[in-house]
C-alpha cells in the first residue's frame, strides 16, 4: 500500500500535540488536547483504507478504477459521533469543576494526597523542633494536615457560604 | 442462524429507550429495568446450552452477505459470560431499585440511572457477543459511556474528582484502540476476528507483534492490569455502592475477555507470553500490598479487585488449556464474589453511615447478618477450601505446575503470598469494623487524636469527603442516631448473590468441566471460525 506523506505527518502533528495537552492539568486544556488526538486518530483511519479513488456506488465516471475503501470511513465517522460525545461530557464535567471550586484544574488522587501527608507528618512535631518560636510559619495557628491548596479551597467556600 | 443472538444487546436498549422517555414514572421504569434483565438472563441461560450442544452460535447481523455484515458469536466462553453478568448485573439492579427506596434523595438513583444502567448491560453483552474489532470498540465505548454518567450520578465534589480521571484515562485508551484497529485493517483488510484469525498469521512477524502489543496495551488498561492499574482504586469507591459493584464486577472482566478472545483467537502462538506473566505477578503483587494498606472498607477491596486480575491474567498468559481453563472459571467466579463484597459494603455503610475502618466497630453484634453476608464471600476472595476461590487458585497453581517453567514457578510463588495478603486483608478489616466492640474504636480513634498522629478520618474524608458525620459508630449507637428502616430488597439481592456465588463452589466440579470445553474451544480455534465464517472466506 502506498501511503500519502502529508497525512501521515499531520496525523503525527496532531497525535503529538493532543498527547502534550492531555498531560495538562486544567481539564479544558485536556478537552483541546483529546479533540486533537481523535482527529490525529481519525487520520490514521483514512490512512488505513489505502489511496483515494473514485467514490464507490455515486462516481461510476470511470468503472474502472479501484473505489475507495468505504469501510474506513464509515469508522472513522463513527469514532467521529463517538468523539463528539466525549467532548460534550467532558465539558459537561469542567463546568461543574469550576461550579464546585471555582477552577478546572484535574486533582491529586487521594493515595497522591495520602503520601504527601504523611511524609508532612513525618516531619519534627511543633513540640520537638528547637527553632519552633522563632519560625513564624510554624506558629499554633498553621492546620498542619491541611495543604496550601486546600486551606486556599476552603477559604473560597467559606466566603461563598457567607455571600448571600 | 440464530435469533437469539442479538437479544442480550437489544433486550436492555430498547429497555433503556422506553425507561428514559418514562423518566417520570419511577415504578414504570422498575417494571421495565428488571423485565428487560431478566430477559437477558433467561436468552443467556438458553445460549448456554445451545452453545454446550450445538457448538458456536453465530448472526450476521443486517442480513448482509458475509463477511460484510456485523457478526455476533455466541461460543461457550461468551455463552457463560453473558450469564454470570446478566444474573450479577439483575441482583445489583435490585438492589439499587431497594436503594432507592430507602434512601435520601442526595445519593438516589435519578431518573437517568435505569437508562444508563440498561446501556451499559447491553455494552457489556455487546462486548462478550463481538465478532469483529469495530463492534468490540462500539461496544467498549456504549459501556464506558454509561459508566461516566454512573460514575458522576449526582456530580458531587468527589465523584466529579474521581470521574475526571476515569474518562481521560478511558478516552486515552479508547484512542489506543482506534488506532490498533486502523493498523489491523491496514494490514489485513479485514476487522472480523475470525477472518483475522487466519490473515494475521500469514503477517511477517514484527508487524503481527506491533499489532498484538497495541491490543494488549489497550485491553491492559480497560482490565487494570499492573503498570496500567492506577486510575481503578482512585475512581471507583466515590461511586455509589451498587455502581461500584456492578463497575468491579463487570468492566474490568470485560477487558480480561477481550484479552483472552485475542490471545487465544488470533495470537495462538503468541510470543508475548513471558511478557504477560511478568504483568501478571506484579499485578498480583502491587494491588494486594496496596490494599493492606488501606483503612476504608471500598478502597481496600478495589486494590483486591486490581490484584485478583492478577490471576486471570496469569491464567491468559500459561496459555495453555488448562490454564485458560482456570482463567475462564476464575472469571465467572470473581465477578459474583466481588460484587457481593462492594454489595455488602454498601449495606454496612447504609446501616453504619462509613466504610471507615477506623470509624467502625461492632457491626457483628450490631446485624449478625451483615456480618454472615461478609464473611463467606470474603473468606471466598482469599481462597479457603471449600469455596470456588481455592478451587479456582487450584487449578490455575496446577496448570502453571505443569507448565514448568521457572516464571511459572515465580507466579505460582506470587499466587500463594497474595492469596495470604488477601486472606491478611480481608481479615483485618473483619476484626476492626465487625468483630471489636464499638468503644474500642472510639477509643482507639481518640488515641490517635490525641498523639497527633495523621487525622484518622483523612483518608475516608477523601472517599466521602461531603460527608459531614464526623462521629464515630460508638457515638451513634450512644445517640440512638442509626437509621431505622430496614433495608429488605437490598439485603435481599445480596444475599441472592451469595447463594449464586455458593452455588458456583457446590457446582465447581461440573463448571470446570465446562470451562475445560470452552477452552479447548478456544484453543482449537476451529469450532469459532466454521460458525461464524461459510467454507469459501475461510
Amino acid at each position: 500500500v502506498t501511503v500519502n506523506l502529508t497525512l501521515v505527518l499531520t496525523a503525527a502533528v496532531l497525535v503529538g500535540c493532543g498527547t502534550v495537552l492531555m498531560l495538562e492539568r486544567s481539564l479544558t486544556r485536556v478537552l483541546v488536547g483529546v479533540i486533537l488526538l481523535s482527529n490525529g486518530v481519525n487520520l490514521v483511519l483514512l490512512l488505513a483504507g489505502g489511496p483515494a479513488g473514485p467514490a464507490p456506488l455515486v462516481d461510476k465516471s470511470d468503472p474502472d478504477a479501484p473505489t475507495t475503501d468505504p469501510l474506513p470511513q464509515a469508522l472513522m465517522l463513527t469514532a467521529i459521533v463517538i468523539t463528539l460525545g466525549t467532548t460534550a461530557f467532558l465539558l459537561a464535567m469542567a463546568y461543574r469543576r469550576w461550579q464546585l471550586s471555582g477552577f478546572d484544574e484535574v486533582q491529586d488522587d487521594v493515595e497522591d494526597a495520602l503520601v504527601a501527608r504523611l511524609a508532612r507528618a513525618d516531619e519534627p512535631s511543633d513540640t520537638f523542633a528547637p527553632s519552633h518560636d522563632e519560625d513564624p510559619d510554624e506558629g499554633p495557628d498553621r492546620d498542619p494536615d491541611r495543604s496550601p491548596e486546600e486551606t486556599r479551597r476552603r477559604t473560597r467556600d467559606e466566603q461563598r457560604r457567607d455571600t448571600p | 442462524v440464530n435469533l437469539l443472538v442479538p437479544l442480550p444487546v437489544l433486550l436492555p436498549l430498547l429497555g433503556a429507550a422506553l425507561t428514559l422517555v418514562l423518566g417520570r414514572a419511577p415504578a414504570a421504569q422498575r417494571v421495565i429495568s428488571v423485565g428487560a434483565l431478566l430477559g437477558v438472563v433467561a436468552v443467556s441461560a438458553t445460549l448456554v446450552v445451545q452453545a454446550e450442544l450445538d457448538g458456536p452460535q453465530a448472526i450476521w447481523v443486517g442480513g448482509w452477505p458475509e463477511p460484510l455484515g456485523i457478526a455476533l458469536v455466541a461460543d461457550r466462553l461468551a455463552a457463560v459470560m453473558l450469564l454470570i453478568s446478566s444474573i450479577v448485573t439483575l441482583a445489583v439492579l435490585v438492589y439499587s431499585i431497594g436503594q432507592g427506596m430507602v434512601d435520601d434523595a442526595e445519593s438516589a438513583p435519578l431518573s437517568v440511572y435505569h437508562p444508563s444502567f440498561l446501556v451499559l448491560t447491553a455494552g457489556v453483552s455487546n462486548a462478550f457477543l463481538a465478532g469483529d474489532l469495530f463492534n468490540l470498540f462500539v461496544s467498549f465505548e456504549m459501556l464506558l459511556f454509561a459508566s461516566y454518567v454512573l460514575l458522576t450520578l449526582g456530580g458531587t465534589e468527589s465523584r466529579v474528582r474521581a470521574g475526571t480521571i476515569y474518562v481521560v484515562v478511558n478516552v486515552l485508551s479508547s484512542m489506543l484502540f482506534l488506532v490498533a484497529i486502523a493498523l489491523v485493517y491496514a494490514a489485513t483488510g479485514s476487522l472480523n476476528l475470525a477472518q483475522l484469525s487466519v490473515r494475521l498469521q500469514e503477517l511477517p512477524e514484527p508487524v503481527a507483534l506491533v499489532l498484538q502489543l497495541m491490543l494488549l496495551l489497550t485491553f491492559g488498561i480497560k482490565a487494570a492490569v499492573f503498570p496500567l492499574s492506577a486510575w481503578l482504586p482512585d475512581s471507583y469507591p466515590t461511586a455509589p455502592a451498587p455502581v461500584t459493584a456492578v463497575f468491579a464486577g463487570l468492566l474490568t472482566k470485560v477487558g480480561v475477555y477481550a484479552m483472552l478472545r485475542v490471545q487465544t483467537l488470533l495470537f495462538p502462538d503468541s510470543p508475548l507470553t513471558e511478557l504477560l506473566l511478568v504483568a501478571a505477578l506484579a499485578t498480583m503483587l502491587i494491588g494486594i500490598l496496596g490494599a493492606v494498606s488501606q483503612s476504608d472498607i471500598k478502597r481496600l477491596l478495589s486494590f483486591t479487585l486490581v490484584s485478583h486480575i492478577g490471576y486471570m491474567v496469569m491464567g491468559i498468559a500459561l496459555a495453555t488449556p488448562a490454564g485458560v481453563a482456570g482463567a475462564i472459571f476464575y472469571v465467572v467466579h470473581h465477578i459474583t464474589i466481588q460484587t457481593t463484597l462492594f454489595l455488602v459494603t454498601g449495606l454496612v455503610e447504609h446501616r453504619t453511615g462509613s466504610t471507615s475502618l477506623l470509624r467502625l466497630g461492632g457491626v457483628a453484634r450490631l446485624s449478625p447478618l451483615l456480618a454472615v453476608l461478609f464473611f463467606v464471600p470474603a473468606m471466598n476472595l482469599a481462597g479457603i477450601p471449600p469455596f470456588s476461590g481455592f478451587l479456582g487458585k487450584v487449578g490455575l497453581t496446577s496448570a502453571a505446575i505443569e507448565l514448568g517453567t521457572p516464571l511459572a514457578y515465580a507466579l505460582v510463588v506470587g499466587g500463594m503470598v497474595t492469596s495470604l495478603l488477601t486472606l491478611y486483608a480481608v481479615s483485618k478489616a473483619w476484626s476492626l469494623a465487625f468483630w471489636r466492640t464499638p468503644q474500642e474504636a472510639h477509643e482507639t480513634a481518640q488515641a490517635m487524636r490525641r498523639e497527633g498522629a495523621v487525622d484518622a478520618d483523612d483518608q475516608a474524608d477523601d472517599v466521602t469527603p461531603d460527608d459531614d458525620n464526623e462521629q464515630d459508630l460508638y457515638q451513634l449507637i450512644e445517640q440512638d442516631a442509626l437509621p431505622r428502616q430496614r433495608p429488605r430488597t437490598m439485603v435481599g439481592a445480596t444475599a441472592g448473590l451469595l447463594t449464586v456465588s455458593l452455588a458456583l463452589s457446590v457446582l465447581a466440579g461440573p463448571l470446570f468441566a465446562y470451562a475445560d470445553r470452552a477452552s479447548r474451544d478456544l484453543m482449537e480455534r476451529d469450532p469459532y471460525v466454521t460458525a461464524v465464517l461459510p467454507e469459501e472466506l475461510r
